[in-house]
C-alpha cells in the first residue's frame, strides 16, 4: 500500500470525523485529492464502515454480552464457512472469529438481558446442524474495546509553559 | 540586610528566565490552550513504564556505576552506531546523565576556564547561555535569521570567533525554531571548528524528530568524532521528559572529566529511569515512529493554518516547534504573547526568551492534540485580525 494512503487510514482510524480540510493540511494534499482517496478506499471496501464507540453503560442502557466458544463439524468443500454464515447472519451476533485451539468459533453475542442471551444460545445457536458444543462466558466488565480504554484516567500533567 | 547581596556573582549574572514570568501568568488562568509546552503530549509508552515497574518489583533500587548501567551504555552506543555509523566504547566513551541538561552543564564545566568564549547560534534553548555564564565562561550569541531558515553559517561564525573562543555549542533540530542543518552546511561548520581548533558540543535531543531528509550527527562528520561532545537523551523521541535521562558520548578524556563532576554532584542517574531507557532503546522504535508520524501531520496542519492567517513563517523540519514572525502586528514578542493570553487564552512563548534574535517571533509547540491546535489557530486568527 502507498505510504500516503496508509497515513490517511491511520488518521481516519484515530478520528473519522475530522474535517477534510484538516486531513488535507495534515497530509500535505489538496481537499480534492483526499476526497478521491477516501472514496477509493470506500469503494475497495478497505474502509468498511464508520461508527462511533459508545459506552452504553454510561448512556444508561443495560446490555449483556457473552462470548461463546463453539465447536463445530466442518463440512466438505465449504469447511467452516457455511456454518459460520448461518451464525453471523443473526443480528444478535456482533463478532465472529474462526479460532485455532480447543474450539472452532468464537461468537460474541449481545442482548438486553441474561435470559435473552441464554435463550439465543440454547434455541438458535446450539441447534444449528454441525454445532457440537457451546461454552458460554458472560462478560462482567469492559476495560478496553477496539483499542480504546473505556475509562481512561490518564491525564495531561504537563506544566502550561515549559522551555 | 539583603540576602541577595550574599549570592555568588556568577549566579547574579544570569538573568531570570524569560519563560518563568510568563508561566506564572498562564498557570493561574483557566481554559488556556497551551502551545507553550516544550515536551511531548504523549505519555511514555506503556511497555517502557511497565519495564520500570518490573525493575522495581525485582528490587532494582540501588546506585549504579557513575557512568550508568553498562547494559544501557551498550544499547546507547549500538543505537548511535546503527543510526549514524559512529563508534564509541561503552566503557570509556559514554556517560549516562540526568537528562541532556546535566550533560550540557557537565560538558561546559569540564571544558571552560574563566573568560573562555562559547559561540552559540541563536535563537537557542534557554539553558545554553546560562550554563556558560554559571561556569565563568562568556557566551557569544551568533544571530540567525528566518531568511536563512535559522541555520548558522560559517560567515556569521567567522565574524565572532576570537582567540578566546574554545567551544561551539549547537542544537539541531532546534528548539525554538524547528530548524535543521543539512549535511553540507554542517560539514562547512565542521571545517570551521577544525580551522580554529574548537570543541563542538552538539545537543541532538531532537534528532529523531526530523521530518525531511535524515538527521546528520555532528560526530559522524570527518575528523569530528573526538572533537565533539555528542549529547542526546530520551525525553523527546520516547516521551520521557520527567524520567530525566540523557547521555554524552565523546573521547575518553572528555567523558572522564565530565564524570569527575558527575560523580561528586549527581553520583548517577536514577536506576529506575536507566532501566526504562534500556527498554526504550530495545523495543521503542515502532512506537516512536508512530509518534513522529503524528507530529509530522500536526506540523503540516499548523504550518498551513499559520500561513492562512497571514503570519510569515518558515517551514520547520525538525523538533515540534514552529516559529512564526509576528513583526507585522507591531507588537513585541512579549506583548504579543501576553495580549494573546489575556484576550484569547492561548499560551505561546515569546521568541526573545530564546535570545535577542528571537525578538519578533513566537514559539508555538505542536506537541498538542489536533483539536487543540485547530482551536488555537482559530483564536490566534481572531486575535491578529485587529492588527491587520
Amino acid at each position: 500500500m502507498k505510504e500516503s494512503l496508509k497515513e490517511l487510514l491511520v488518521q481516519l482510524e484515530k478520528d473519522c470525523t475530522q474535517p477534510i480540510e484538516q486531513l488535507a493540511a495534515m497530509l500535505h494534499k489538496t481537499k480534492e485529492e483526499v476526497a478521491a482517496q477516501i472514496k477509493q478506499l470506500e469503494d475497495d471496501k478497505i474502509i468498511v464502515k464508520y461508527q462511533p464507540i459508545i459506552n452504553w453503560e454510561k448512556a444508561g442502557e443495560d446490555k449483556v454480552t457473552a462470548i461463546i466458544d463453539v465447536r463445530i463439524t466442518p463440512q466438505r468443500e465449504v469447511g467452516f464457512d457455511a456454518i459460520a454464515e448461518r451464525i453471523y447472519r443473526f443480528p444478535e451476533v456482533v463478532n465472529l472469529y474462526l479460532m485455532s485451539g480447543a474450539y472452532d468459533l468464537s461468537v460474541m453475542v449481545e442482548g438486553h438481558t441474561l435470559k435473552e442471551v441464554s435463550k439465543f444460545v440454547s434455541t438458535k445457536l446450539s441447534t444449528i446442524d454441525g454445532v457440537i458444543s457451546t461454552t458460554t462466558h458472560f462478560m462482567l466488565k469492559p476495560y478496553k474495546y477496539a483499542g480504546v480504554i473505556i475509562n481512561d484516567r490518564e491525564e495531561d500533567h504537563r506544566l502550561v509553559v515549559s522551555p | 540586610m539583603s540576602w541577595a547581596n550574599r549570592l555568588s556573582p556568577a549566579v547574579k549574572a544570569v538573568p531570570p528566565s524569560g519563560i518563568r514570568r510568563f508561566f506564572d501568568i498562564a498557570a493561574e488562568m483557566k481554559g488556556v490552550i497551551s502551545l507553550g509546552v516544550g515536551e511531548p503530549d504523549f505519555i511514555t509508552p506503556w511497555h517502557i513504564r511497565e519495564s520500570c515497574m518490573h525493575g522495581l518489583h525485582k528490587g532494582y533500587t540501588s546506585y549504579t556505576s557513575n557512568y550508568g548501567l553498562l547494559e544501557l551504555r551498550e544499547e546507547i552506543v549500538r543505537t548511535i552506531y546503527n543510526n549514524y555509523q559512529v563508534t564509541y566504547d561503552p566503557r570509556t566513551e559514554a556517560l549516562v546523565t540526568v537528562g541532556v541538561s546535566e550533560a550540557l552543564d557537565l560538558a561546559i564545566r569540564a571544558l571552560l576556564s574563566p573568560g573562555d568564549e562559547v559561540l552559540i547560534p541563536e535563537p537557542c534553548y534557554v539553558s545554553y547561555k546560562a550554563c556558560v555564564t554559571l561556569a565563568g565562561g562568556q557566551p557569544v550569541p551568533v544571530p540567525t535569521t528566518m531568511e536563512d531558515e535559522f541555520r548558522v553559517t560559517v560567515e556569521q561564525l567567522e565574524k565572532l570567533v576570537t582567540p578566546r573562543t574554545k567551544v561551539l555549542l549547537i542544537g539541531y533540530p532546534n528548539n525554538p525554531t524547528g530548524a535543521i542543518m543539512p549535511k553540507q552546511e554542517l560539514t562547512a561548520i565542521a571545517q570551521f571548528a577544525k580551522k580554529y581548533d574548537l570543541i563542538v558540543i552538539s545537543d541532538e535531543i531532537y534528532a529523531d524528530l526530523t521530518y525531511e531528509g535524515t538527521h546528520t550527527c555532528f560526530a559522524s562528520l570527518p575528523e569530528m568524532r573526538d572533537r565533539t561532545i555528542l549529547l542526546n537523551g530520551f525525553s523527546k523521541a520516547y516521551a520521557m521528559t520527567g524520567w530525566r535521562i540523557g547521555y554524552a558520548l565523546s573521547n575518553p578524556d572528555f567523558i572522564a572529566a565530565m564524570n569527575k563532576i558527575h560523580q561528586y554532584t549527581m553520583l548517577c542517574a536514577p536506576i529506575t529511569a536507566q532501566i526504562a531507557a534500556i527498554e526504550a532503546l530495545r523495543h521503542g522504535r515502532d512506537k516512536m515512529d508512530s509518534m513522529v508520524a503524528e507530529y509530522n501531520c500536526r506540523r503540516q496542519l499548523i504550518l498551513d493554518g499559520l500561513h492562512q492567517l497571514g503570519l510569515k513563517c518558515f517551514e520547520p523540519k525538525g523538533a515540534f516547534y514552529i516559529f512564526p514572525s509576528i513583526k507585522e502586528t507591531g507588537l513585541t514578542s512579549l506583548q504579543f504573547a501576553e495580549e494573546l493570553l489575556k484576550a484569547e487564552k492561548v499560551a505561546v512563548v515569546p521568541g526573545d526568551a530564546f535570545g535577542e534574535s528571537g525578538e519578533g517571533f513566537i514559539r508555538c509547540s505542536y506537541a498538542s492534540s489536533v483539536s487543540n491546535l485547530s482551536q488555537a489557530l482559530e483564536r490566534i486568527g481572531r486575535f491578529i485580525k485587529q492588527y491587520q
